[in-house]
């Protein structure tokens, strides 16, 4: 889940925006350079966007007894690459903190920087590292990490601003704290979210061989 | 893929399995932690539309229907022009 509406100091806020900016920034106008290369990305576009719209509205039960979401950033990074996914993710966030009150206006910045930048870069570096190997192999686990590296960061991102102790070892012992909270729920539902990722790339590569993973 | 039929059985062992009385989501389990870590905390800003009720369910389900036609339509369009 994001982080909520007015839950990170004013400082905090900012400090995530300006990182996120211009990521999203540099997305947008990727996408844009993408349909003028090929129109015909527009519809794997649409299709990676989609998928992050229906996986983070499905909040799911897990093994902690309390429920999450995943994120659907997966599918976007590995046809894509990290810079168009953030500017994906960070549309869904903003449906979200406007309409459903989760996550949040304030908190966009910090929860685009986990969902849309830190998990699909991390994803994306394990799918590069791992599609030699074997391509199904790198799905799965490009979608898994994308979706629990998020969670991690959101952890992060916690316990900076909110230290149990101040200095590092305050930052490390509520990151432990949050880590509990929101990446041990997150383990079941990446394994999830990489499944069905898994089953998407696959029938995407055989309807449009020709389609260049990033 | 055989292996993809696993999802349905790791569902259902994740919900059998875990027990809990309210399935809270993790921000509001997580909103706890902070008051406990910084009981003085007050959030400086509060959504600027809160949906009541069944009208918050609605608009999750807008959300995955809207998600649910791209990914379809889409892909649907691709097999058919390939």
């Amino acid at each position: 889940m994001h982080i909520m509406e007015g839950f990170l100091p004013v400082e905090w806020s900012a400090f995530w925006f300006a990182l996120a900016i211009p990521f999203v920034v540099y997305g947008a106008w990727k996408v844009k350079k993408e349909i003028e290369r090929d129109p015909k990305s527009k519809s794997l576009l649409a299709v990676s966007l989609g998928f992050i719209f229906v996986l983070s509205a499905l909040k799911l039960p897990s093994v902690t007894g309390s429920c999450s979401h995943p994120t659907g950033t997966g599918v976007a990074v590995v046809l894509f690459g990290p810079s168009i996914t953030a500017f994906l993710s960070s549309i869904a966030l903003l449906y979200q903190a406007l309409l459903l009150a989760h996550g949040g206006i304030t908190t966009l910045g910090a929860n685009t920087f986990s969902m849309g930048i830190f998990g699909p870069i991390f994803g994306f570096l394990v799918y590069k590292a791992l599609k030699k190997f074997s391509l199904s192999v790198a799905f799965f686990s490009a979608a898994a990490v994308a979706d629990l590296m998020t969670y991690v960061m959101t952890s992060f991102q916690l316990a900076l601003a909110y230290p149990a102790t101040p200095g590092i070892e305050g930052v490390l012992a509520s990151a432990i704290k949050f880590l509990g909270i929101f990446a041990i729920t997150q383990v079941p539902i990446a394994v999830i979210e990489a499944f069905v990722a898994l089953t998407l790339l696959k029938s995407i590569k055989t309807y449009t061989p020709e389609v260049s993973t990033a | 893929m055989k292996l993809q039929r696993l999802i349905f059985p790791i569902f259902l062992i994740l919900i059998l399995t875990a027990s809990a009385q309210e399935w809270r989501g993790t921000d509001e389990v997580a909103e706890e932690k902070i008051k406990e870590l910084n009981p003085d905390y007050e959030p400086w800003f509060s959504p600027l539309f809160e949906p009541a009720g069944e009208i918050e369910t609605l608009l999750f389900s807008i959300q995955a229907a809207i998600g649910g036609f791209l990914v379809g339509y889409f892909l649907g369009r691709n097999e058919r022009e390939s």
